[in-house]
C-alpha cells in the first residue's frame, strides 16, 4: 500500500520550522532568474506568493479568472485576521493560537503545520502594516483587536468590515510592484484547464484565454495553485460566483490526492434564502456575534405567529426569548465556533422555533448592544454591514433584529499537501483555501486570511526553494513537447464534447439541482442513508449533464456559458467526492456531522481510534470510485479532548 | 409579501471592441422586487439560453459590492439609481411596474468594450503598477506597533482605501477622468507614515500613467464623487494635487 509522507521535520514542536529553514536547500540569486514559476490565483494566497517569489527574483507567471488580480474572492472577507501578537496583554501566545486552532479543528489537523501557522502569524501583521494596510487603531495610535468565535482572547486585526479587501489590496500592491519590475507577468481573464506533467513532474498548464476563447500552453519549472475553495458545489454559497474547484479536480485526475473533501464549513450568520432565483448568499460577518445576541422565541405559538407575519420580533418580550447559545454554552455564549452555532440554529428551526416566512431563520439582535453602548458605537463597529443588510432585505437592523441562517461558506478539505505545501505530484504546490492544510475539520473565524497569507508570504517562498534547488539545471522546456500537445488535446476534446451535446438544460439549472442535493443530503447533518442517496443522485445528475446540457455560442470566442459548464463538470466530481468521504467517515468532527454519532446533548462525537487520519482520495479513472489512502494523525504534543465550549 | 413587476429592458449589445453596437429590447414579466438587479439579468439570460440564444455578457463576481467587477450604466447612472451601491447591490424594488430600464456598459476612452456590457479596465492595473504601492519586500519588517498612527489619520486612510476600482467615477465623468480612483490610492498611502516616503514620486508616476492611457483631465464637475458607490471623497483629489505639486517642485 502507498504510504503517505508528510515530511514533518524532526524536533520539538516549537523548533520544527526553524530546523526546517536551517537545513533546507536554497536557490542562489543568479539561478532564480532562470526558473519560471506558474502561480494560478491572485487571492491572498496567490498574490502574496507571486509577489514574494517575484521579489526574491524568480520569474513568475500569475493567472486569474477575473479582469484584475484585485478582484479575487479574498476581497470579500469581512471580519478580520488572527495573529498571536498579544497586544491586548490578555494572555495570548503562539502556543495558545496553535492550541485554539487545533481544538477548533476538532483534532483533525497536523500539529506541526498548525504550530508553524501560529508562529508566522505575527510577521503577517508587520508585513501588511508596512504595505500601508489601514488596520483599525485605538486612540493611542496602536492597533486595535476584536474577538472571534472559538477564542477567549482578542487577537483579531481588522480594517472596518473590509479586512479581506484591505489585505488583498496590500498583496495586490506588492504584486503590482513586481509587475512593474518585470519579475511577474500577469495573465488576467485566463482560466487554467489542465496541468501538464512531464516525467512525473508538474511542468506547466493549459489555460483558456477567456476573451478570445483560445487555448494556450505555459511552461513553469514548478506550478503553484492558489485557486481557492469549492464551496460553490452547493450553488448557493457565500463564495463569489466565479469561485470553483476545477484546478483541484484537474490535478486530482492527474494523480494529486484530494484530502478530506467532506470537511466543509457552514457559516451560521448569513442572510436567509429568499427565492428560487437567488444567485448567492450574503454573509453577515461573524464579528457581529461580538455584540449581537442570537435568539428564537421560547414559545412555538410565537414562532408560528412570526412565520405567518402576525407578530414581529419586537412584539416578543425578553422573557419569551430563548437565547439558545447563551443557554447551551455559557462559557462561550454567542461566540462558540461556527459549526456549533450552525447546528444549534438548525436544531431550533427543525424543532419548529425558526422565524421568517420559511421558518428557516433565527434572530441576531442588536437591541441590547445599542442599550449598552449607544447607537453610535454600534454604527462605528458594524455600520457598513448594517447598510449591506438593509440594501438586501429592506429592513433596518438598528430597529428590528437581523434574520440569519447558516450557509455553506468555506471548505477545509482540498488538495493534500505535505509540510512543504507540495501535493503528491512533484513540483505541484497548493496554497490557501485550495489545500487541505491547517484547519482540520473546522476553521476558526479570521484564520483563513491568516493561512492564505502565511502560505504565500512566509511558507511557500521557503519550501518551494527546497524543490527548485534541484531544478536549476533544467532548461526552460518548449511547449511543443508531446506532453503539452496531449494535454491541450484533452482539453479541446472535452470542450468539443460539451459544445456538441446541444441538449435542453441550462448550466445553471443543473447546478441548482446539484446544490439542492448537496444541501439536503451532504449538508449540516449527514447520515449513511442520506449520503447513499446523494451519491446516487449525483451520478444521475452527472449523466444528465453530459447528455442534456445546452451551451449556446462558440468555443473559440468569449463564452460565459461554456466557462460555467466547465466548472460545473468539476463540481459534479467534487460533490461526489464530498459525499463518499462523508460516507466513509463514520464519526462526527467539526464541520462534518454524522447524525449517528452524537452525544446525548447533540454534540459531535469523534471516533479517534478509527478516524484519526487524513482521508486522501486517489483517482482511479472515470466512473470508478477513488482509492482511499490514510495519513495517520499522531498527536505528540497535545492531548485530544472532547471539544467543550460550555465551561 | 412578494411584490412583482413587469419591465422592459433596453440592453446594449456589442460583439467586440471594433464592432457596432445596438440596443436590444426585452420584456420581462413577474420580476420579484426582492431580486437584485443581477438576478434579474440572470432571469433574462436563462430565458435567452432557453431560446437557444447567447446570453448578455456582463462582469460580476462577489455580488456583494466589494470586488468592483460589476459595471452597468443603468438609466443614465453608473451602478443605477440607488445611492452608495454597486450594480450587484441594486435591487428591483427601486424600479416601478411598467418601467423601461436602459442598460449600457461603462463608456470611456480608457475602457474599451469587450462584449455587450463587459469592458476592459486593464488601464487601472497599469496605473497601479506605475506606483500604487509601498516599495517593501516580504520579510524583515519592524513590529507593526513600532510606529503609532493617530486614529483619525488611520480612519481617513481607510476611507480612501475603500475604493473598489470599479471605474464608475470614470464612466460618470464627461471628461473620462480617472482622478478619483488615482487620488484614492495616492491619498491612502500619503496619509500613512509607511507610504509617505514615496508619496510625491508616486503621485507623479501614477498621474503620468493615467494621462498616457487616454483618461481625460479633471475639471471639478464632482460627478465622480456623486456616483462613487463607496463614497470616495474628492478631497482626495486635492491631496493628490498637493503631492503632485510637491513632485513638480522637486524636479
Ligand atoms: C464572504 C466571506 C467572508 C470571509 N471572511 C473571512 C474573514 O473575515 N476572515 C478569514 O480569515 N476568512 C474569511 N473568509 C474566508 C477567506 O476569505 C478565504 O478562505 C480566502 O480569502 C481564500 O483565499 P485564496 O487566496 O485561497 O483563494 P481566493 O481568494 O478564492 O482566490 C482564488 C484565485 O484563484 C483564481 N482561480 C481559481 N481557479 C482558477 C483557474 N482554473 N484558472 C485561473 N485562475 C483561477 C481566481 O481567479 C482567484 O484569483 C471569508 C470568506 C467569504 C466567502
Ligand atoms: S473611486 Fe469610487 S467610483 Fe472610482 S473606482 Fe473607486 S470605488 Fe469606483
Ligand atoms: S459583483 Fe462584486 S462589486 Fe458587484
Amino acid at each position: 500500500m502507498t504510504t503517505i509522507d508528510s515530511k514533518i521535520p524532526q524536533g520539538e514542536l516549537k523548533d520544527k520550522w526553524t530546523n526546517y529553514k536551517n537545513h533546507q536547500k536554497l536557490v542562489n540569486p543568479a539561478n532564480k532568474r532562470k526558473l519560471d514559476v506558474i502561480v494560478v490565483g491572485t487571492g491572498l494566497a496567490g498574490a502574496s506568493a507571486a509577489a514574494s517569489l517575484g521579489a526574491l527574483g524568480f520569474n513568475v507567471l500569475n493567472f486569474c479568472i477575473q479582469d484584475s488580480p484585485r478582484r479575487a474572492h479574498s476581497i470579500a472577507a469581512q471580519g478580520g485576521i488572527n495573529a498571536a501578537k498579544n497586544y491586548q496583554n490578555d494572555g495570548d501566545s503562539v502556543y495558545r493560537l496553535f492550541y485554539d486552532t487545533i481544538k477548533g479543528g476538532d483534532y483533525r489537523a497536523r500539529e506541526a503545520n498548525v504550530y508553524r501557522l501560529a508562529e508566522v502569524s505575527n510577521s503577517i501583521i508587520d508585513q501588511c502594516v508596512a504595505q500601508g494596510v489601514p488596520f483599525a487603531r485605538e486612540y493611542g495610535g496602536l492597533l486595535d483587536n476584536r474577538s472571534f468565535g472559538g477564542a477567549q482572547v482578542s487577537r483579531t486585526f481588522y480594517a472596518k468590515g473590509q479586512t479581506g479587501q484591505q489585505l488583498l489590496l496590500g498583496a495586490y500592491s506588492a504584486l503590482s510592484r513586481e509587475v512593474n519590475r518585470g519579475s511577474v507577468k500577469l495573465y488576467t481573464r485566463y482560466e487554467m484547464l489542465d496541468v501538464v506533467i512531464i516525467e512525473g513532474r508538474a511542468r506547466g498548464i493549459i489555460a483558456r484565454n477567456l476573451v478570445t476563447g483560445q487555448i494556450e500552453r505555459f511552461f513553469g519549472h514548478a506550478v503553484v495553485l492558489g485557486t481557492g475553495g469549492y464551496g460553490n458545489t452547493f450553488f448557493l454559497s457565500t463564495n463569489a460566483m466565479g469561485s470553483n474547484g476545477s484546478a483541484a479536480i484537474q490535478v486530482y485526475k492527474k494523480g494529486a490526492y484530494f484530502a478530506n473533501p467532506c470537511y466543509a464549513q457552514i457559516h451560521p450568520t448569513c442572510i436567509p434564502v429568499h427565492g428560487d432565483i437567488q444567485s448567492k448568499l450574503t454573509l453577515m460577518s461573524e464579528s457581529l456575534r461580538n455584540d449581537g445576541r442570537i435568539w428564537v422565541p421560547k414559545k412555538k405559538e410565537d414562532a408560528e405567529a412570526l412565520q405567518k407575519g402576525r407578530k414581529t420580533a419586537n412584539d416578543i418580550p425578553d422573557e419569551d426569548r430563548d437565547f439558545y447559545l447563551e443557554r447551551r454554552y455559557p462559557a462561550f455564549g454567542n461566540l462558540v465556533p461556527r459549526d456549533v452555532a450552525s447546528r444549534a440554529a438548525k436544531e431550533r428551526c427543525d424543532a419548529g422555533f425558526g422565524v421568517n416566512n420559511t421558518g428557516l431563520a433565527v434572530f441576531l439582535d442588536f437591541k441590547y448592544a445599542i442599550q449598552r453602548l449607544g447607537k453610535d458605537v454600534v454604527a462605528a463597529r458594524y455600520g457598513n454591514l448594517f447598510q449591506m443588510y438593509e440594501k438586501i432585505t429592506d429592513q433596518n437592523p438598528y430597529e428590528t433584529p437581523m434574520m440569519i441562517y447558516p450557509a455553506i461558506h468555506y471548505t477545509m478539505g482540498g488538495l493534500w499537501v505535505d509540510y512543504e505545501l507540495q501535493t503528491s505530484i512533484k513540483g505541484l504546490f497548493a496554497i490557501g483555501e485550495a489545500n487541505f492544510s491547517d484547519h482540520g475539520a473546522n476553521r476558526l473565524g479570521a484564520s483563513a486570511l491568516m493561512q492564505g497569507l502565511a502560505d504565500g508570504y512566509f511558507v511557500l517562498p521557503y519550501t518551494i526553494q527546497n524543490y527548485l534547488a534541484d531544478q536549476i539545471q533544467v532548461p526552460r522546456m518548449s511547449t511543443d513537447l508531446p506532453e503539452f500537445q496531449a494535454a491541450e488535446k484533452e482539453v479541446n476534446d472535452k470542450i468539443a464534447k460539451l459544445m456538441s451535446i446541444k441538449g435542453k438544460r441550462s448550466v445553471d439549472s443543473i447546478h441548482k439541482e446539484l446544490g439542492l442535493v448537496m444541501w439536503d443530503f451532504v449538508g449540516m447533518a449527514r447520515t449513511k442513508e442520506s449520503l447513499e442517496t446523494a451519491m446516487n443522485k449525483i451520478k444521475a445528475l452527472k449523466k444528465e449533464f453530459w447528455s442534456n446540457v445546452f451551451i449556446p455560442g462558440e468555443a473559440n470566442s468569449l463564452n460565459t456559458e461554456l466557462e460555467k459548464a466547465l466548472r460545473l463538470s468539476d463540481f459534479l466530481e467534487i460533490g461526489y467526492l464530498m459525499a463518499i468521504d462523508a460516507y466513509n467517515r463514520e464519526e462526527s468532527c467539526g464541520g462534518h456531522f454524522r447524525s449517528e454519532y452524537q452525544t446525548e446533548e447533540g454534540e459531535a462525537l469523534r471516533q479517534d481510534d478509527k478516524f484519526s487520519y487524513v482521508a486522501c482520495w486517489h483517482y482511479q479513472g472515470e466512473d470508478k470510485d477513488p482509492e482511499l489512502l490514510k495519513e495517520p494523525l499522531d498527536y505528540e504534543f497535545t492531548e485530544r479532548k472532547t471539544r467543550n465550549y460550555k465551561e | 409579501m412578494e411584490n412583482t413587476i413587469n419591465i422592459t429592458l433596453k440592453v446594449w449589445r456589442q460583439r467586440g471592441p471594433k464592432e457596432k453596437g445596438f440596443f436590444e429590447t426585452f420584456d420581462l414579466k413577474n420580476i420579484s422586487t426582492d431580486m437584485s438587479f443581477l438576478e434579474m439579468m440572470d432571469v433574462l439570460n436563462e430565458q435567452l439560453v432557453a431560446e437557444g440564444k447567447e446570453p448578455v455578457v456582463f462582469d460580476h463576481d462577489c455580488r456583494e459590492g466589494i470586488c468592483g467587477m460589476c459595471s452597468m450604466f443603468i438609466n443614465g447612472h453608473p451602478h443605477g439609481p440607488d445611492e452608495d451601491v454597486t450594480t450587484c447591490q441594486l435591487h428591483m424594488r427601486k424600479f416601478k411596474d411598467g418601467e423601461t430600464i436602459t442598460v449600457e456598459p461603462w463608456r470611456s476612452a480608457g475602457f474599451p468594450v469587450i462584449r455587450d456590457l463587459m469592458v476592459d479596465r486593464n488601464a487601472f492595473d497599469k496605473i497601479m503598477q506605475a506606483g500604487g504601492y509601498v516599495s517593501v519586500n516580504t520579510g524583515g519588517i519592524p513590529d507593526a506597533n513600532a510606529i503609532p498612527i493617530p486614529k483619525p489619520i488611520a480612519d481617513e486612510a481607510m476611507d480612501a482605501a475603500s475604493c473598489i476600482g470599479c471605474g464608475a467615477c470614470v464612466a460618470a465623468c464627461k471628461n473620462g477622468s480617472a482622478m478619483l480612483f488615482v487620488s484614492a490610492k495616492v491619498s491612502q498611502l500619503a496619509l500613512l507614515p509607511q507610504g509617505k516616503v514615496e508619496a510625491a514620486a508616486r503621485a507623479k508616476k501614477m498621474v503620468a500613467k493615467m494621462d498616457e492611457l487616454g483618461f481625460g483631465n479633471c475639471t471639478n464637475t464632482r460627478a465622480c464623487e456623486a456616483e462613487c458607490p463607496k463614497n470616495v471623497s474628492i478631497t482626495n483629489i486635492a491631496r493628490l494635487n498637493r503631492e503632485f505639486l510637491c513632485a513638480k517642485i522637486k524636479d
